[in-house]
This record gives C-alpha cells, sequence and structure tokens, in this order.
C-alpha cells in the first residue's frame, strides 16, 4: 500500500519570513541596495553573470542580495531567471582586439608594445586588512591620469604568430555556428566550441582547482600568462529590422591567453601552443583558470597522452556546471524517507542472520 | 542602381549605424529631455518593447573558431511612422523606455530636416561625453603603466 504523506505547508511559509529576516539582519543597520552591491561588489557581480551565464550587472547584484550573499545559489537564481525570457538571437563575435583596455599584462614580454598597464589590480596590494574601510573612511584621492593609452593594442599572440611560433588561431571553412549548450544537451566528443561554452560558465573554483592540478604536475601544459587584458568590448548586433550591424552597448571581458610548449611532431615543427579564457567582467582568476582548463582538454588533438582529470573532458564537463553540481549534492537532503525505509529493513534483516549458519552450511 | 546612389546608401547606412551606437549608450534621463523638445508624428509601434536575451559569440584565442559566451539582456522595440519610415530601438539591459527612445530618435533622425537639427544638438554631444569618458578610463588605465628602467651595477 502507497501512503502519501502531506503537510509541513505552515512550517514551509514560516521559514520563507525567517529567511526574510534573516537577509535583512539587524534592522538598525541601513538595507543594502542593488545599486550599492552593483557598484561596490562588482568582483561579485561578476562572477554571478559568469557562472550565471547572463550578463546583467542589475540582476547579478539582485540575486547577490536575495541570496544573502551566497554566490552559488545567486547563479542559481540567474540561471533560472533566464529561462523566463525569450531569446533574441546570437551577437557578432566579440573583438578583444578593439578592447577599451582598463589593464593588459603580459608575463612572457616585459617591453611589449602598449606597455603593461597594471589596472585596478589587487595583485600589488599587501593583504593587510584595511581599517580605514572598518571605520567607513575611505580615502577620496582621485586616480592619477596619463596620456591615453593606444586605441590598438596588439595581442601578445599575434605578435608571436607574426614569427610562425605559435599555432595560428583561425575559423574552420565556414566559419561554423557553435554548439549552444543552453539549448543542446552535453555530448561527447565534445568539440573545442562546446568546450569553452562549459568552461565559461564553469564553477571557477572547480576550474581552480583543476588548472592548479595541471601545474602541480597532473597533466605537463607548461603555461605562461602570454596576455592577461581587460575592458571594455563593443556589443554587435545584426537586426533583423535592419540587416546591418549596430553596436547595442559594451561589457567588461577579462581575457586570457596562456601560451605553452609543444614538442613538436614528425609532421609540425615546434612552435607554442595556447589555452584561451575569457569571463564575464572583472574575473582574471576565472580566466586563468579557463584558459588552464581549455588547454589541458585540447590533449588529445594534440596527441598528448591523457594521465590526469583535468585533461578528461568527460569528467571535467560533465562535473564543472555549479547549479548542476550543487543541485544533485542538496538533492540529499529532501526526503528519502521510503528508500531509506526500504534500506533499514534489509540492514536489520542481515543483522538478525549474522553470524548464523547459511542455508548451505546447515545441510553441509 | 548608380554607382552614386549607391555611395549615398553606404553613408546614410554608416551614419544610422553611428547614431544608434550613440543613442544605446546614452542615458535615459538625458534623452528623454531632449525628446520633449521635438514635437513626434503620427506613429504606430510596430513591436512592442519586449526584453529578452542574446548569446553573447566569442572567438577561440579572440580570433579563431567561434563559441557562445553566455547572454546578454537587450531590449528592443520598433516603431512606423505614416510616410513608412522605420525606427528601430536595441538597447543591451532591461529599460523599455531606453529601448523606446532610441528607436524614436531612429525615427526622427532619418527626417532630413531634424536630422540637420538633431546629428549637431543631440548625436554630436553625446558622442563626445562617450569619447571623453572612454578617454578618462583609457588615461587612469595609463597612469597604471609601468615604466621599466635598470639599475646601473657599480664596478
Amino acid at each position: 500500500m502507497y501512503v502519501a504523506v502531506k503537510g509541513g505547508e505552515t512550517a514551509i511559509l514560516n521559514s520563507y519570513a525567517l529567511l526574510a529576516d534573516a537577509r535583512r539582519g539587524d534592522t538598525d543597520v541601513p538595507e543594502l541596495s542593488v545599486a550599492q552591491i552593483r557598484q561596490q561588489m562588482r568582483l561579485a557581480v561578476a562572477r554571478v553573470m559568469s557562472e550565471g551565464s547572463l550578463y546583467d550587472e542589475d540582476l547579478a547584484a539582485l540575486a547577490i542580495k536575495q541570496a544573502a550573499g551566497d554566490q552559488v545559489e545567486a547563479i542559481f537564481l540567474l540561471r533560472a531567471y533566464r529561462t523566463t525570457l525569450p531569446r533574441f538571437g546570437y551577437t557578432l563575435p566579440v573583438d578583444t582586439a578593439r578592447m577599451g583596455i582598463r589593464r593588459r599584462i603580459s608575463a612572457t614580454f616585459k617591453e611589449l608594445p602598449g606597455g603593461q598597464v597594471l589596472g585596478p589590480t589587487y595583485d600589488y596590494t599587501q593583504r593587510l586588512l584595511d581599517f580605514t574601510l572598518l571605520a567607513n573612511g575611505v580615502a577620496t584621492e582621485p586616480p592619477a591620469q596619463a596620456e591615453a593609452l593606444p586605441a590598438d593594442m596588439p595581442r601578445v599572440t599575434d605578435l608571436l604568430a607574426g614569427e610562425g611560433l605559435i599555432e595560428p588561431e583561425t575559423p574552420p571553412d565556414g566559419d561554423p555556428a557553435p554548439v549552444d549548450l543552453s539549448r543542446e544537451p552535453l555530448k561527447f566528443p565534445a568539440d573545442r566550441a562546446t568546450r569553452l561554452q562549459n568552461l565559461a560558465r564553469a564553477d571557477e573554483g572547480f576550474l581552480l582547482a583543476l588548472g592548479y592540478s595541471t601545474q602541480r604536475g597532473y597533466s605537463h601544459t607548461h603555461p605562461f600568462a602570454g596576455e592577461i587584458r581587460m575592458g571594455e568590448v563593443a556589443l554587435e548586433i545584426v537586426p533583423e529590422e535592419l540587416g546591418f550591424a549596430i553596436e547595442i552597448g559594451d561589457i567588461t571581458l577579462t581575457e586570457c591567453q596562456m601560451v605553452n610548449q609543444f614538442a613538436g611532431s614528425s609532421t609540425a615543427p615546434p612552435q607554442f601552443t595556447r589555452g584561451y579564457g575569457l569571463a564575464f567582467g572583472e574575473a582574471e582568476r576565472k580566466a586563468m583558470a579557463m584558459s588552464l582548463v581549455d588547454r589541458s582538454l585540447r590533449s588529445q588533438e594534440l596527441a598528448e597522452a591523457i594521465k590526469s582529470p583535468a585533461q578528461q573532458a568527460e569528467f571535467v564537463l560533465s562535473h564543472s556546471d555549479s547549479v548542476e553540481a550543487s543541485g544533485f549534492v542538496q538533492h540529499l537532503k529532501l526526503p528519502h524517507y521510503v528508500d531509506f525505509q526500504s534500506e533499514l529493513e534489509l540492514v536489520r534483516r542481515m543483522r538478525a542472520t549474522h553470524g548464523q549458519p547459511t542455508p548451505e552450511e546447515e545441510t553441509a | 542602381m548608380s554607382e552614386q546612389s549607391g555611395n549615398r546608401e553606404v553613408a546614410a547606412q554608416a551614419a544610422r549605424q553611428r547614431w544608434l551606437a550613440v543613442l544605446a549608450r546614452a542615458g535615459v534621463a538625458e534623452l528623454e529631455t531632449q525628446l520633449a523638445r521635438h514635437a513626434l508624428p503620427a506613429l504606430s509601434w510596430l513591436r512592442r518593447p519586449e526584453s529578452g536575451l542574446m548569446m553573447v559569440r566569442a572567438r577561440a584565442g579572440g580570433t579563431g573558431q567561434q563559441y557562445n559566451q553566455g547572454e546578454v539582456s537587450v531590449t528592443r522595440c520598433a516603431v512606423q511612422d505614416e510616410t513608412g519610415r522605420l525606427g528601430v530601438g536595441y538597447v543591451q539591459g532591461r529599460d523599455s523606455r531606453h529601448a523606446e527612445l532610441v528607436a524614436l530618435f531612429d525615427l526622427l533622425l532619418q527626417d532630413e530636416t531634424r536630422q540637420a537639427d538633431l546629428l549637431p544638438g543631440l548625436i554630436a554631444p553625446l558622442a563626445a561625453r562617450q569619447a571623453a569618458a572612454r578617454d578618462k578610463a583609457s588615461a587612469q588605465a595609463a597612469a597604471t603603466r609601468v615604466n621599466f628602467f635598470t639599475l646601473a651595477r657599480g664596478d
């Protein structure tokens, strides 16, 4: 007999109210506005946009507020929201060469054309807690200005490509439209376009750990940060009413071009290989980790031995999504009363017969 | 089509691309103030403002094969006047009024007499301010450019 069990409505409704109260905290402290989160927690906003796979700073900030700062929950909220909106189409591929640069560094060439531009980075801070922020006494000295950067900042990879020292990165014949994982399920073997979309919305912590594993010897890719650039890139679309491209705004992007060693083969002369990382907003750690994992997942096409987790596409791509991972791990909280009851019965029966002679032994 | 009219068409398209790009980056309050100064012709909305998503494409390595980076919120609308001119508004984000204002100005700007007023009166100053903001960000970044120098070693 199956017995449906109901109940818990009041408990759930009361938990909503308690959650809202906990989110708000002490009402003697002013409430955070979405605009404040967007402006003053921009790196949290960037991560939620990247992994939520939706560039909208207001919505990402709202999700962070609603999730009380829980990034993975905020990412889930943004992903859920996107399913309610119609899809108008695709933008033209963003041209990161025409980025309005706010940061651009290379670990491979000291004196590169355009120079090393540090931008707003934590890299050279001393990681000492700043107690003036605790007192809300922020230094308000305006940032220094110099002559604006040149409009054309060549990519480091283009400099290497000029000498043929790095594998060329050109569109395949016909510049085909890529698989879209937001409309089609992930299938294996996954081509590079599929992998890059998966990595672009992958959990930063997961990519960071995998990228780190490649540096520690679980797949040797010998990476150098050829170039990291961050800034604003125009979004171009071709509206159906017009039939020509127009710009509809700008988005902030962080790009990492990882340059890796490659010994060459009987058919290819030795040249550097590439790993690519790109993320919404200011998200350097994410872009770097993505480029390491993009490169390690290219092992098969580069005829390298596949021995490590970071090289195994099925393992990496199937476990990279925080929404899926969090959903499956957390579903364990849901009632499993009936499942567990049957296991309980089984264990009791096994214990009852434990140590007793089996029927075969009895007849022997 | 003669070569001359072809050239005119190319120039008209380039001008329209330019004003649409400027309007899409402009503030709503400012466009609203400017619109109040213009008498609007009889209009019909072919597409009321609607918000949705577009998938942002990128290229592996910046120059290689295309892939899908993630979506962006976009709002669009389209308006027509009695002569059949079409004003198109596409903006990043979810602001319906912004899309409407872009479509209305796109319509007005296709009228040559209004264009003579709106290009210098609205588009040029907006473009100048947007360029100034970009230059300021670039100048601030430039101040963080590293100037390497070598320390001479004493013998």
